[in-house]
Formats: structure tokens, C-alpha cells, sequence
């Protein structure tokens, strides 16, 4: 018997649901070659607040996590990431126009990515902080601490790689994320939200949002929610103005990159803040 | 004072002499190592305290931060970025010596021109210049182990502009790590204490610094516009307002200039119950009241649990009430001049808010001198966090009193203000030290202690009151770049 087959509704992924956007409005996704693939959610203003809403409400609780544990959740996903392979392939195969080998070798390399940071998760406080000789009766020592709710623009090329390689060092530390993915190859990024949404990250930690970068990045980097903005895929936006706009509120900016960002650890401590603290020593 | 009404607290002026100043009638720019006249209209540097002039100032135009930037950049090429780091760190350890053998001078100089109490410019400004420069020069063979990976490079020209409240410990903060890294600079010093930065120019001379690796340029707001806006740097690193922060970060944006900021704050000093209530009243004191208030990370806002309100208050003005204000050359002052006539006004404006929107205003009962900037130490109770005075830099002798019943709302109370620089914690449990610290969102965090700065240790801000790090390992990231195979990344084939 024949099957016909049922295709996806793609959705924004926002505090661990998938909503439509608020304002009722998709974008037709086509395949490289030109053919409509499907219709995904056009986010709006409103739904890259409550993004940020959510990626703020689950702050505390992600960054709160003991470094194992979070090393452990994100490994998890690499776990995932792996069992959903074959999808990814047919995804990005059909939105990037890529051979079958180039599309299974991005997901190889995307899942080696992500177990690269997953692993940094309770070592990169050992190797960036440091105790501090100072001249007095203290007990001083300098730890990073994630930055707080960072938005993120997706490189606009290699759907799922470069999605992993700005989301995953963000969460490493304990951040939040609101993640804009890339206009023209956005099914990796609800398939992406899918893993993320049956794997062991708490809702909120990442909410990705579909549709015009060029509309929706201005509003993130004017929230004054959100700590830091990494414009990783914003060269083809006025980015100068989107940095400029996030300096009203002085948040951290790592300016673009073509391609795909390599795996470093800079990645990682970008977004995190040094905490030194000074503890009395008793005179005795 | 009729005799019978003496105390312990009566005494004998005991001023600093002047005399080991020797000033010159002017000061020209200090542009590839000799000073030189400047094109703009000069401007008097006066004594704060006595409102008279101490000396004439020069004041760089567009012209002639295009020269100190040149100077620097020449220098750059030609001389500090081919010279080993073992001489670069060599000068260093030479200037620290240097400020050290002219360290009476120099406190004299600052609490002159800014207006501080000499035992602070002496035992807390002077001391750390050299000690920075001691920090750094052994850092400058050492960036290997900066963190960047092997063979950080220099960033190039950095642009500096620092405030008026630490005139010389900032020049220090900002020369320091940037000579050690590696880079040239061209430092502009706030427009109303250009004193010590003039002095130190000398100290360069002495100390065969190569011309242009250091240039001091004088000059209002306008010249710090110049010089972080010229093309040609490399760097820009600013301490100063949130407000002109912003103005650095917008228009840099899209330039490719390395960015560190040093901004306001609005520090949370935190005072449980089971406090040591002595040495926290010292610290409260030394929180705010160090050096007229006028420092980013004064802990503004004193956070008291309910239950010891009234009398962490009582002690605290009993303990005011002995500090004496007056004279900054006077080693007996503990309260010095405000430093300018537009910082006062501005003090005396927030706390007329503080008044008008309902909080108590309690003042510490000290004769003002007749001449020069004077606030005398002053407290608001009842303050509620909507306040102005609870959310506003005031960036003076004015302190802020909220009370709160439980950690968490201490935590939550401490982090809900747009800036990040520091906080006190005083509580006699270890425990709750570290839990509580965890939690605050700030970036430096003094348990049982308050306003200690030290070279080994990074000092910087979350969120709006900046970003990057000054002092410690972390400090030398600010003017570094990784090298070609710099940094810990993976190594993948794609």
C-alpha cells in the first residue's frame, strides 16, 4: 500500500514550545533548485520578546546547573544529533543544494562540534579564571560567569553547522540564547529546536526564531534584556547600525565572520563576565 | 573652640608643604617625548579646594592628537613592537622605581589638582601607580601565559581616556598593560586633573622611554572625541561615565577598534545581621566616603537587614560625625574637596531629589570651608528602590540606605540596577559569603572588606557598567590579540 506522506508544519521553537509567530505569517522555504520545500513561521517584534522573555526566565535555572551536569545535557545532544543524522542530511541536501556526502559530512562535522564544547563545560572556568596574589590578607580569585541572555544571527550558510558552532558555545558557560536562523536554510534550525526540545536542555535555554534576520536582529540588539549579541551571520545586514543600536545598552558584540565560525575557546569566554571576589582572611 | 568643649578630636593642622612641587608656569603636550605647544586654547587647573590656579593647561585640537597618534604609530613600527619584551618590561620596572622615588611629589601634585585627602593620594594612589607598573613590567617577557595562546600580538596605538577621580592610578591602570602587551599610547587625562599626568610625562624622560611609545595630550571632552574617534587607532580603553561610554560604543561600531569601558556603578554594600557591626560601620565608611564618593565602584547603596537598621544607622553616623573634612594637603583629613563645581551641583541636585521624593536626609554636622567645593558627608534613610537615589550614579559623598529580610531579596535588591561593577557582603559565615556572591551580578565582589584594589587583580563591570577587564592576567586580553595559531581551538578539517 502506498503511503502518502505527511509533511511538517515548521514553527518558532520559544520557551520549549512551537508556536506559530504571533502575526500569523510564513515565508515560503524553497529547495536550492527552486521548488517549494514549505511554508515556515515569520517571526515578529513580539515574538522575538518573548524569546527573550524566555530565554531570560530560564537564566538562573541553566546557569545554575553544576558544570558536569551541563556538560552532560549537551553531550546529550550530540547523542541526539546523531540519531536524527539522516534527517539533517535530506534537510540540508534539499535547502543548500549539497550532494548527499557534503550534507552527511556537515552533520558529522556539527556533532563533533558540539561534543568539542559540550566537553570545555566544566574546564573552561579552570583554564580563563585564576587566583590572584594580592598584597593583603584576602583569599582572591577570578571565575567567569555566563553573560546572561545572548542573541544570536545564525550564519546564513550551512544550515545546521553553522548553527551549532554559535549556539553551542553560548550554552557551554550557562547562557540563555535567542538564535535567528538563516533565512534561506531554516529547516535545520526546527529540526535542530526538535533535538533540543526532547533532549535534557530546560525550555527557554535556546528559542530559535524563523524568517527575516534584516527585520527581527534590530530589535534584539535594542532589547534591553538582552547582555550580548553575536552577529556571527549578519554580514549582509547593516551590522555596523545593529551594533551601534545594541550600544544603548552596552552589550557585548562579536561582530561577523564569513562562513562558519571556527570551534575556539574565544567563543566561549566572549560571553562570559570575570567575577573577582575578595574574601577576608582572619588575623590570627 | 573654647577649651572646655575640646575633645580628642581637636588637632593641630598638619598640611603637606607644597614646596616639593615644582611646577611649571605652563604645560605644553607631551608628543613623542618632549612637550610641545598645543594649537588649542589653553585652560587653568585650579585647586579644587581653594578654587585658586595651580598652572596652565594646554589643550589638544584635532591637529594635534593627529600628532601624538602619528608619534605613537611611529613609535609602534619602528621601536616598541621590534624591541624584546624583556626591555619592554625593563622601562616598566624603571617607571614603577621612578614613581616610587618621587612618590611625595606625586601624592601632593594629585591632592592638590583633584582635591583628595594626602592619605589617600599617599598611602592608597601613589603606591598603586607603582605597583601597577611593577605588576606589568614582569608581565611583558611573560605573554605566552597571558591566556591568548603562544605569541599574542600587539593590538597597535591605543587610545586612553581616564577620569578625574584616580587622575594618576588610571593613567597607571591603562599605560601599564598596554606598554607590557606590546602597544603604543596616546593618553588623554580628565580636563580637571591634568596635574600628575604632566608630572609622570617628566618621569618618562627620566626614565629614556623611547619618544612616542607614551603621549600625554590635554584637553576637554572634545580632544578625548578626537582621539578615540582618529582612524588610525588600534584601541580604545575609557573609564568614565555610562553615558560617554555609549557614545565610545556607538561610534566605534563597525570601525574594527578594540573596545574595553569602564563605567558607572551603583555598588550594593550588603550588611547581614550576624555582621561583625564594627568593621562593617569601617567598611560602610570606607565604601562611600573614601575619596568623597567620587569612585565607580563606591558601594552607593547600603543594603541592611532589617533588623539591625537602626543601629548599623546609629553607629554610622556616630562614626561621621569624627571624620573631619577640610584641607586636602592636611594628612589629619579624612574628607577632602568635591573635585569641580559641575560635579557638586550635581551631587546637590540628586540629593534635593533624594529629599523631594521622600527619603530622610541626614547630614554629617562639619564646618565647610568658605572657598572651593565642599559636600559633607550625608545619608538618606527610608529610601526605596525607585528612588533617583537608589538608581542614579550620584558619584559622591552620599550614601543610600535600603533595608531588606532575607537573602534573597538582599540578592535580588543588589542586582536590580542596570550596573554591574561591584558589592560588599558582610555576614561572619563563610557559607554565606560564597553562596550570596554567586548570585550577585557584578564584577568584583569584596566580602567583609570594601574598596581594595590591587594590580594582580582583574577589576571590571557586567552589564552596563562595561565591558573588559583591568588588572591581573585578565587585564593584558584588553590590548592582545591571538596570534596566527593562537587560542585553544579545534583543529577540524573543513
Amino acid at each position: 500500500m502506498s503511503h502518502l506522506p505527511v509533511p511538517k508544519t515548521y514553527k518558532l521553537y520559544i520557551g520549549g514550545a512551537f508556536p506559530r509567530s504571533e502575526s500569523g505569517r510564513v515565508y515560503e522555504v524553497a529547495t536550492a533548485k527552486g521548488d517549494f520545500l514549505a511554508n515556515a513561521a515569520k517571526a515578529s517584534r513580539k515574538d522575538a520578546r518573548d524569546a527573550v522573555v524566555a530565554a531570560r526566565a530560564a537564566f538562573g535555572g541553566w546557569s545554575g546547573t553544576t558544570a558536569y551536569n551541563r556538560g552532560q545535557v549537551l553531550y546529550r545532544i550530540a547523542e541526539l544529533l546523531e540519531g536524527r543524522s539522516a534527517q539533517f542530511v535530506e534537510e540540508l541536501r534539499l535547502t543548500d543544494g549539497i550532494t548527499a556526502a557534503a550534507a552527511l559530512k556537515q552533520v558529522e562535522t556539527a556533532i563533533d562540534t558540539w561534543v568539542w564544547y559540550a566537553g570545555w563545560a566544566d574546564k573552561y572556568v579552570q583554564v580563563t579564571g585564576n587566583g590572584n596574589a594580592v598584597s593583603g590578607p584576602y583569599f582572591n580569585i577570578s571565575t567567569p560567569e555566563p553573560t546572561g541572555v545572548v542573541a544570536i544571527i545564525a550564519p546564513a550558510t550551512q544550515g545546521l553547522l553553522g548553527l551549532v558552532s554559535v549556539i553551542a558555545p553560548v550554552l557551554v558557560s550557562g547562557n540563555t540564547a535567542v538564535v535567528v536562523a538563516s533565512e534561506t536554510s531554516p529547516l535545520s534550525a526546527i529540526t535542530l529546536s526538535e533535538v533540543l526540545a526532547t533532549s535534557d536542555v530546560p525550555a527557554g535555554v535556546v528559542n530559535v526564531l524563523t524568517g527575516s534576520a534584516a527585520e527581527i536582529a534590530p530589535w534584539l540588539a535594542g532589547h534591553a534584556d538582552v547582555n550580548a549579541v553575536d552577529l556571527a551571520g549578519a554580514e549582509d545586514l547593516d551590522w555596523v547600525d545593529l551594533q551601534a543600536t545594541a550600544a544603548d545598552t552596552l552589550k557585548r558584540v562579536l561582530p561577523p565572520e564569513p562562513g562558519v565560525p571556527d570551534a575556539t575557546l574565544g567563543r566561549i569566554t566572549f560571553f562570559t563576565e570575570t567575577k573577582t571576589v575578595w574574601h577576608t582572611k582572619a588575623l590570627i | 573652640m573654647p577649651a572646655s568643649t575640646t575633645s580628642f578630636l581637636d588637632y593641630a593642622p598638619a598640611p603637606e608643604s607644597t614646596s616639593i612641587l615644582n611646577l611649571a608656569d605652563s604645560y605644553g603636550l607631551f608628543i613623542n617625548g618632549e612637550f610641545v605647544p598645543a594649537n588649542g586654547k589653553s585652560f587653568a587647573t585650579i585647586s579644587p579646594a581653594t578654587e585658586k590656579k595651580i598652572t596652565e593647561i594646554a589643550s589638544a585640537d584635532a591637529h594635534d592628537v593627529d600628532l601624538a597618534v602619528a608619534a605613537a604609530r611611529r613609535a609602534f613600527d619602528r621601536t616598541w613592537s621590534t624591541m624584546s619584551g624583556a626591555d619592554r618590561g625593563k622601562y616598566l620596572f624603571r617607571i614603577a622605581r621612578l614613581v616610587q622615588e618621587r612618590a611625595r611629589e606625586l601624592a601632593v601634585a594629585e591632592s592638590l589638582d583633584n582635591g583628595k585627602p594626602i592619605k589617600e593620594s599617599r598611602d592608597v594612589d601613589v603606591p598603586l601607580v607603582a605597583a601597577w607598573f611593577f605588576y606589568y613590567a614582569g608581565w611583558a617577557d611573560k605573554l605566552d601565559h597571558a591566556g591568548l595562546g603562544p605569541n599574542p600580538r600587539a593590538l597597535g596605538v591605543a587610545a586612553q581616556v581616564i577620569p578625574w577621580n584616580f587622575p594618576l592610578l588610571m593613567l597607571a591602570w591603562k599605560i601599564a598593560p598596554a606598554l607590557a602587551a606590546g602597544n603604543t599610547v596616546v593618553i588623554k587625562p580628565a580636563e580637571t586633573t591634568p596635574l600628575s599626568a604632566l608630572i609622570f610625562a617628566e618621569i618618562l624622560q627620566q626614565a629614556d622611554l623611547p619618544p612616542g611609545v607614551v603621549n600625554i595630550i590635554t584637553g576637554a571632552g572634545e580632544t578625548g572625541a578626537a582621539l578615540v574617534n582618529h582612524p588610525d587607532v588600534n584601541k580604545v580603553a575609557f573609564t568614565g561615565s555610562t553615558a560617554v561610554g555609549r557614545m565610545i560604543a556607538k561610534s566605534t561600531a563597525g570601525t574594527g577598534k578594540s573596545v574595553t569601558l569602564e563605567l558607572g556603578g551603583k555598588a550594593a554594600n550588603i550588611v547581614f545581621d550576624d555582621a561583625p557591626l564594627d568593621q562593617a560601620v569601617e567598611g560602610i565608611v570606607n565604601g562611600i566616603f573614601f575619596n568623597q564618593g567620587h569612585v565607580c565602584c563606591a558601594g552607593s547603596r547600603l543594603l541592611v537587614q532589617e533588623n539591625v537598621e537602626a543601629e548599623v544607622v546609629e553607629r554610622l553616623k556616630d562614626r561621621l560625625k569624627t571624620l573631619r573634612l577640610g584641607d586636602p594637603l592636611d594628612k589629619n583629613t579624612d574628607i577632602g574637596a568635591i573635585n569641580s563645581r559641575e560635579q557638586l551641583d550635581r551631587i546637590r541636585e540628586l540629593s534635593d531629589i533624594g529629599e523631594a521624593e521622600g527619603a530622610t536626609r541626614w547630614t554629617s554636622p562639619c564646618e565647610i570651608p568658605s572657598k572651593g567645593f565642599w559636600f559633607a558627608p550625608t545619608i538618606f534613610t527610608g529610601v526605596e528602590t525607585s528612588h533617583r537615589i537608589a538608581r542614579d550614579e550620584i558619584f559622591g559623598p552620599v550614601l543610600s540606605v535600603l533595608t531588606f529580610r532575607t537573602p534573597a531579596e538582599a540578592i535580588s535588591k543588589a542586582n536590580n540596577t542596570p550596573y554591574g561593577l561591584s558589592a560588599g557582603i558582610w555576614t561572619d559565615k563563610g557559607s554565606k559569603i560564597l553562596a550570596v556572591a554567586d548570585q550577585l551580578r557584578a564584577g568584583v565582589i569584596w566580602a567583609n572588606t570594601f574598596n581594595r584594589f590591587d594590580p594582580a587583580s582583574p577589576f571590571g563591570g557586567y552589564k552596563e557598567s562595561g565591558y573588559g577587564r583591568e588588572g591581573g592576567r585578565h587585564g593584558l586580553a584588553a590590548y592582545l590579540k591571538s596570534g596566527s595559531n593562537g587560542g585553544s581551538t579545534r583543529k577540524a578539517s573543513r
